[in-house]
């Protein structure tokens, strides 16, 4: 969607498409972001959906940034700014700390509000982990030398498995 | 060959039209999106992060309680038609496959829990989809369901995870919660009565959305509505699936009051449409797919009015999953091409009603109930 002026009001541009069904009809318009605040479709289903990836397109040209700006680029997974407009998809998490400031205003619109108040994660505890994982290969090593018949091997890694298990 | 031996309840449980309301919602479904720590999300993971993704997921599931036994279907594994089945029975996603005609991207998976209708998508858009699906309106069954699966992987997996934005996802529209509810409601009344968009219209200002039969951007087809929560940040897992769980069932209750209306006003009608729904299915030798849903709604709708004794609606369900191509092709044991299904899957609807619809003809019944004279008639 591509330089479409705001069919309500005739005179900004269009950001984005709303879809309704009246009386089973449907019909497409497209709105500028006043307009359709008016219309009250912030979260109405058409805004996620339908126009993500035409609203994401609109997001640095409305602050002049696309072409004067250098591209924000993800240090880790390399996602540019530009490609996340185009796709809609995030690289990685750390993708969401470096576009943080316009994601905020992406998922506010989206969502209504950009705080998650479900279900708290805990990671699980690190040292916990790396004994499992420790242990996890110990373990595997040991059923390798007694599928070896390595006995002397097997009798060194038992022993080092009990020093380390959990009383 | 084929891998479903392997697959607990072969994956049809949700066919069974236990739960609440089976004539009106076919099935619900409550999903988690989650990711890992430290490997790009799905569609820019490399083949290094969608193998380590799979092989943390194994351990952790091994690790679990209860989900440990079931079945791990590594999707390059699988054999295409076998995968293709797993679509039909809606256990995995076209994501997930990838493109019809390619082979699945490594470390593609799905894990079938055998003790509970629970299961985990792995390496499709996001790193783990959790799911549950269940038959009839079940929302809170199927949350629990896949809440205590999704506490059991997150006490060893690093989730992503941020402060404010809660689970992190692929796609912005999911973060949060990463939860999307979905029921799969049949609403003929509705759409007949002329009443459906304002219904829609409706969900969409409670936050509401709906798409068609096969999820985001497909048609609706034969009446059947798949409605879910448009939001996933900024409400608790529990509020998302009361509100809906709500809304369903406000839904369904003017379903039912539509329906009253049909009967009332245009009994000859409905009836006339039934019963060719049913003539139909019962001796056509050519049925396309659309076709059949279209049919299968109106004899859907007999049997909820009670016009159609005998009928059951595990019956219909079967008649929509064991009907789609891959499905022929696994019974026809070859390729078929499209007039080759449309045959067989007329076939099939006449072996599957000869032998569990049989309805004995009413004729007098339906004399008697013929509403020419309704008191309450316009």
């Amino acid at each position: 969607m591509s330089n479409h002026i705001c069919e309500k009001c005739g005179s900004n541009e269009a950001v984005m498409r709303l879809t309704q069904i009246v009386n089973n009809e449907m019909s497409t318009y497209h709105l500028c972001e006043t307009c359709a605040a008016e219309k009250g479709v912030e979260t109405a289903p058409e805004a996620a959906n339908f126009p993500l990836t035409d609203f994401l397109a609109q997001m640095g040209d409305e602050r002049g940034e696309s072409d004067t700006t250098p591209d924000l680029e993800c240090s880790f997974c390399g996602l540019s700014f530009k490609a996340f407009r185009e796709t809609g998809r995030l690289g990685c998490p750390h993708c969401y700390e470096t576009f943080e400031s316009h994601l905020r205003r992406l998922l506010r619109r989206i969502h209504g509000g950009v705080k998650h108040v479900g279900k708290v994660y805990l990671p699980p505890d690190p040292t916990a982990s790396e004994m499992g994982k420790r242990l996890e290969g110990l373990r595997r090593r040991l059923h390798r030398a007694v599928d070896s018949e390595d006995f002397e091997r097997a009798a060194e890694l038992r022993d080092q498995i009990r020093s380390l298990e959990p009383v | 060959m084929s891998d479903f031996s392997t697959i607990p309840d072969y994956g049809l449980s949700w066919l069974e039209a236990s739960g609440d309301h089976a004539d009106i919602v076919l099935s619900t479904r409550v999903r988690l999106a989650r990711n890992l720590q430290g490997h790009a999300f799905g569609p820019r993971a490399r083949i290094n992060d969608r193998e380590a993704v799979l092989k943390r997921f194994k351990s952790a599931v091994e690790g679990t309680e209860g989900f440990a036994t079931g079945s791990l279907l590594e999707m390059p594994d699988v054999a295409t038609r076998t995968r293709e089945i797993l679509l039909e029975r809606r256990l995995v996603t076209r994501d997930l496959l990838g493109e019809v005609g390619t082979t699945p991207a490594l470390g593609t998976a799905v894990h079938l829990s055998s003790r509970d209708p629970v299961s985990v998508m792995v390496n499709e858009e996001d790193h783990l989809r959790v799911q549950s699906l269940l038959s009839g309106l079940r929302i809170e069954e199927a949350w629990r369901l896949v809440d205590r699966l999704d506490e059991e992987l997150g006490r060893d997996l690093p989730y992503a995870y941020h402060n404010e934005f809660g689970f992190l996802t692929s796609c912005p529209t999911n973060v949060g919660s990463g939860l999307r509810a979905s029921v799969f409601m049949h609403l003929p009344g509705l759409v007949l009565t002329k009443e459906i968009g304002k219904v829609l219209q409706g969900l969409s200002q409670v936050g509401l959305t709906f798409r068609g039969l096969y999820g985001e951007g497909s048609e609706v087809v034969g009446n059947f509505f798949q409605v879910s929560n448009q939001t996933t940040l900024g409400k608790t897992e529990e509020d998302l699936v009361d509100h809906l769980d709500k809304v369903a069932r406000q839904v369904i209750q003017y379903e039912l009051q539509a329906r009253q209306v049909l009967l009332r006003d245009a009994r000859g009608v409905t009836e006339d449409k039934i019963w060719r729904a049913y003539g139909l299915l019962r001796y056509a030798r050519s049925l396309p797919f659309e076709e059949l849903m279209n049919l299968l709604s109106g004899v859907r709708l007999g049997l909820s009015l009670k016009l159609l004794p005998g009928l059951r609606v595990y019956t219909l369900n079967k008649m929509m999953i064991f009907t789609q191509p891959a499905h022929l092709e696994q019974a026809a044991g070859y390729d078929l091409s499209a007039p080759e299904s449309d045959a067989q899957r007329a076939t099939y609807v006449r072996r599957i009603l000869a032998t569990e619809g049989e309805i004995e003809s009413d004729e007098d019944q339906s004399d008697e109930t013929t509403p020419s004279t309704d008191p309450d008639g316009r």
